[in-house]
């Protein structure tokens, strides 16, 4: 009896055990078909998403920087390259201990605070296996000594990439500029996407300028990177396009030779090609190391250039503006004739100081003696203030700065380069805008000296000379000469022409003659440094002296520093040959006293070197 | 050495009983390793090195299984306890150990292998919940429901020291399996539902802030996509990419791009589900389904109670695990440390489950006498 029940307790249980097996059973169905109904939700549902999804993990396009384009002079001499420079790179996932690395590297190389800052600042930006710069322009022994021992450095690459450099150093640094690292404020200018691989930009001058031509175009390549960011393989290219080649109108050995003329002064020189407009020269003095800024430059190194009180980094050629002083005195006398205020015979006596009727003040000559009876040409080159005092007197201010307009005083040449200033052209309108004050008379008599409130850059002077020298034609000084995008031959923009000066040929005969008679003639004031050394061709020209009447408020007292200052400007404007002008030039000595003394024989080094070199013409010996 | 069997035997008997084997057990366990060999290969980077470890540890647990096939259910009730006991013990060797020597507090090293010996647990509690309920008769009453819990809390108490959630929670999912199938009264769930649902609140009332975080993070791993949600994100990425028909074998770009992470271990069902798509993964939810449903039947005609009990509760376990490891890797179950069971890389929960299945043969080969 026990048994039987025994057995049916276990019948029971195992009835009791199959139910339950089958309600489990149930219950995993169920379940197997809500995860069959999650899962096909994933894969059927939502393929497209989680396609997508998976490429982006999978898939990017990474830039491949264009080559900068090359600059040269207008022979071919290359002004900025692009040269392979080796550079120290950390791959920062393969380094293991940053910090114990970098200690490790000084050993090899010296790194400076604003090395390890940058590197800091690119390990925080970059992306997975990228790997950040530490250290650019290493020379040969230091990548020789680092590739020795490349088995301590983990994570440490030299890699090769073309960076610009400048084989003609400071004498281009103004004339062409530099590149530096790019910066927010760059990114700002430009399309960023473009810039995505490159890593310098064009920050002055032409380097600037034509920055979007120099650059080129990227190129991308569609990569399969892995999770870590690793680079598994390439799947497509785009290349990139490379920038344009330019030929600037530079010409290298006239550069060179008017930094020569200068001689360690500081001063700027513009020299242009009249018929075309061309600046063949554009000297700034001092210069600068171009290279430093590409290779980032120590925030130590950068204040030193920026604080030397020679103020290298200022392109005195197209941003230093000037008192144009008796430069303007042809101008000045093309308006009187112009408007028939006088004619260029009419003589006056010029004594040594000049009074408004009525008025005790006296206007000075800078002879102190005046220059007796002159004519216009005479007055032109002896540069006698007294006869232009009188003239500016008679014609009156509103009679002057039309024509001082159309020469381009007070206005942008539009030279493709970077910081140039336009100079004052005042005026009454000008001064009642600016300073809210009536124009005096006396500074009428000031303006037609160059002097008072007018200021000029010397690429101004030089852009008037030359249109001097062409009786009016204007044509927009420029650098470019030439681009070459490697697709054909090289472009040639044609010059452009501006507004010409139109006045009667008669008084352009008469302004040239006494350009040629300030140079040419004993009494010029350009005679005894120049005219008397009898030169192989006929140089007309005009000194002048410019005031520097006080020192600025923020600058120093320094005795000696302060007596030098006070020196005034040297200047002269010219062009030669006088018959079949080539070249005209612009000079500017700072603080280097008298114009003629001073600053017209660097204007006839600079004409000796373009028309007398290569050209079989000799120099003529000294008498 | 788990040679203990309670009986001589020759030659000749071990041979004749080794042909007892289930062979549909067999045969679809065979088609699972297998396929996890192959997707192994892929999930590992196309490692042959970690393909022969892993056919080096399949080789330890089928010559464990069939070693196992051959104990005889009086001798696998008989080792029951004592199995149990020695659980507990090395259990707390463990913590012992742990104490000392920090980081490796779940295992034990025994020289030519390292051992869990949480895992054992995952047998020796339902072998003794079982063992307990076979001595009794009837349905579990309150004192069996008391008994129990305590021989299954203890350990899952004791694993949850190491720390270790998801062995601790399978570990208590076999034993309660083991009651559920023994019979206990519906009420009782009900019961342990109310309680459970009660202590929630209550519990949450006394949990700090980042430890409430901490679980919110746990069921919402979205929320923290570069942390924990990484890999869950990953892994829906995986398979929902794979589509209807997947990528192919070896051609999954987010397991061979390494951007899924665990993928040879616990995210190893995300590689599959990329490579072969949703044909391929209903196939395989198929194939878990018949294993379970043979391992039920092998249950439903097993000798005795105890037999019984534990061939339910090893075949459900094994679901189980399947469930929690797909609906992990799918999003609908926070991420807890369980391997897909017989694929994942990895040994000792290999070895174990052979070893159950090892217990389902004997099972198997030693059906009741009497017919219905």
């Amino acid at each position: 009896m026990a048994e039987r029940d025994a057995y049916g307790e276990e019948q029971q249980d195992r009835e009791r055990f199959v139910v339950r097996i089958l309600l489990a059973l149930v219950i995993l169905a169920a379940i197997l078909l809500a995860l069959g109904w999650r899962l096909s939700g994933l894969q059927v549902g939502a393929h497209s998403h989680f396609t997508t999804l998976s490429e982006n993990n999978r898939l990017r396009v990474e830039p491949i920087a264009p080559t900068r384009g090359v600059i040269r002079d207008r022979n071919g001499i290359l002004l900025a390259g692009n040269r392979a420079s080796y550079q120290l790179e950390i791959t920062v996932e393969q380094a293991g201990n940053l910090d114990s690395l970098l200690s490790r590297l000084r050993g090899y190389l010296e790194l400076s605070e604003a090395d390890i800052e940058r590197f800091h600042r690119g390990v925080r930006q970059r992306r997975p296996f990228q790997p950040v710069l530490l250290k650019a322009g290493l020379d040969d022994e230091t990548v020789a000594r680092i590739a020795v021992s490349r088995h301590e450095l983990p994570g440490v690459e030299i890699e090769a990439r073309p960076l610009r450099f400048y084989p003609l150093g400071s004498e281009f640094s103004h004339a062409v500029g530099y590149v530096g690292r790019i910066n927010q404020q760059d990114l700002r200018r430009v399309d960023g996407r473009a810039y995505a691989g490159t890593s310098h930009i064009g920050k002055s001058g032409v380097e600037r300028y034509y920055e979007e031509l120099l650059h080129g175009r990227p190129g991308y390549r569609q990569v399969e990177v892995n999770a870590q960011g690793r680079v598994i393989r390439e799947l497509s290219v785009t290349p990139p396009q490379p920038g344009t080649d330019l030929t600037l109108t530079l010409d290298v050995n006239l550069q060179q030779a008017a930094y020569r003329a200068l001689a360690g002064r500081d001063g700027a020189i513009v020299a242009i090609d009249p018929n075309n407009g061309e600046v063949l020269a554009l000297v700034s003095a001092p210069g600068f190391d171009p290279e430093a800024f590409v290779h980032g430059i120590s925030q130590a190194d950068f204040a030193a250039v920026r604080d030397d009180k020679r103020r290298p980094l200022f392109n005195r050629a197209l941003s230093g503006q000037y008192p144009p002083g008796s430069t303007v005195k042809p101008l000045v006398a093309l308006a009187a004739l112009d408007e028939d205020v006088t004619t260029a015979e009419r003589e006056m006596f010029a004594r040594g100081y000049y009074q408004l009727p009525g008025h005790e003040r006296r206007y000075r000559d800078w002879r102190r003696e005046g220059h007796g009876r002159v004519d216009m040409s005479r007055a032109i080159a002896v540069s006698s203030d007294v006869y232009f005092y009188d003239l500016a007197h008679t014609m009156g201010i509103d009679r002057m700065v039309p024509i001082l307009g159309a020469f381009g005083i007070g206005q942008h040449t539009g030279i493709d380069s970077t910081g140039e200033r336009a100079g004052i052209l005042p005026s009454r309108d000008w001064k009642r805008a600016t300073h809210n004050e009536v124009w005096f008379p006396g500074e009428t008599l000031i303006t037609a000296i160059g002097q008072g409130y007018m200021l000029s850059t010397p690429l101004q002077m030089a852009d008037f000379t030359a249109a001097l020298a062409t009786r009016g034609v204007r044509y927009q000084p420029h650098l470019l000469r030439a681009m070459d995008n490697g697709t054909g031959e090289p472009e040639y923009p044609l010059p452009v022409t501006r507004e010409p000066v139109v006045v009667d040929d008669q008084h352009w005969d008469a302004i040239h003659g006494s350009l040629v008679e300030a140079v040419h003639a004993r009494h010029g004031t350009a005679w005894g440094s120049v005219g008397s050394t009898r030169p192989a061709y006929t140089i007309a020209g005009k000194t002048g002296t410019s005031q520097v009447f006080s020192l600025g408020e923020d600058e120093e007292y320094d005795e000696e520093e302060l007596a030098r200052r006070l020196w005034d400007h040297a200047l002269f404007v010219g062009y030669a040959p006088a018959e079949d002008p080539q070249i005209a030039v612009a000079v500017l000595v700072e603080h280097g006293g008298s114009g003629g003394r001073v600053a017209a024989p660097v204007a006839r080094e600079v004409m000796d070197a373009y028309l007398l070199e290569g050209s079989g013409m000799t120099l003529p010996e000294d008498e | 050495m788990i040679s203990v069997t309670g009986r001589e035997m020759s030659v000749s008997q071990w041979v004749l009983r080794s042909l007892r084997l289930d062979s549909v057990l067999l045969v679809l366990l065979s088609i699972l390793l297998l396929l996890g060999l192959a997707v192994l290969f892929s999930a590992s980077g196309q490692s042959v090195v970690a393909v022969e470890r892993q056919l080096m540890r399949i080789g330890l647990g089928v010559a464990a299984m069939l070693l196992v096939a051959q104990v005889s259910l009086h001798g696998l009730r008989a080792i029951s306890p004592w199995l149990f006991a020695a659980g507990i013990l090395l259990l707390l060797a463990v913590m012992w150990v742990g104490d000392v020597g920090k980081g490796a507090q779940r295992w034990l090293d025994l020289g030519f292998m390292r051992f869990q010996p949480s895992e054992i647990m995952k047998l020796a509690v339902p072998m003794m919940v079982a063992w307990y309920l076979s001595l009794r008769s009837g349905r579990p009453r309150f004192r069996d429901l008391l008994v129990t819990g305590v021989l299954i809390l203890v350990p899952v108490y004791l694993i949850m020291q190491q720390p270790d959630l998801g062995t601790s929670m399978l570990v208590a999912a076999a034993g309660a399996l083991v009651v559920f199938l023994a019979g206990l009264g519906w009420r009782w769930f009900v019961g342990l539902g109310v309680v459970v649902a009660a202590a929630v609140p209550i519990l949450w009332s006394q949990m700090l802030d980042y430890q409430r975080q901490r679980v919110l993070t746990l069921f919402n791993p979205e929320s923290d996509p570069l942390g924990a949600g990484y890999h869950i994100i990953q892994s829906k990425i995986a398979i929902g990419s794979g589509g209807l028909y997947g990528k192919g074998w070896l051609n999954g770009t987010q397991s061979q791009l390494e951007f899924l992470p665990e993928r040879s271990t616990d995210f190893i069902f995300a590689v599959y589900a990329e490579e072969f798509g949703f044909i391929g993964v209903a196939l395989l939810l198929l194939l878990y389904f018949a294993i379970v449903a043979r391992g039920l039947w092998i249950a439903a005609l097993a000798q005795d109670r105890y037999a019984r009990l534990l061939g339910g509760s090893i075949s459900l376990t094994f679901a189980v695990y399947m469930v929690v490891n797909i609906g992990m890797v799918t999003g609908l179950l926070p991420v807890v440390g369980v391997p897909l069971p017989l694929v994942s890389y990895g040994g000792t929960s290999l070895v174990t489950l052979m070893v159950a299945f090892g217990i389902l043969m004997s099972i198997a080969s030693q059906k009741r006498l009497v017919n219905r």
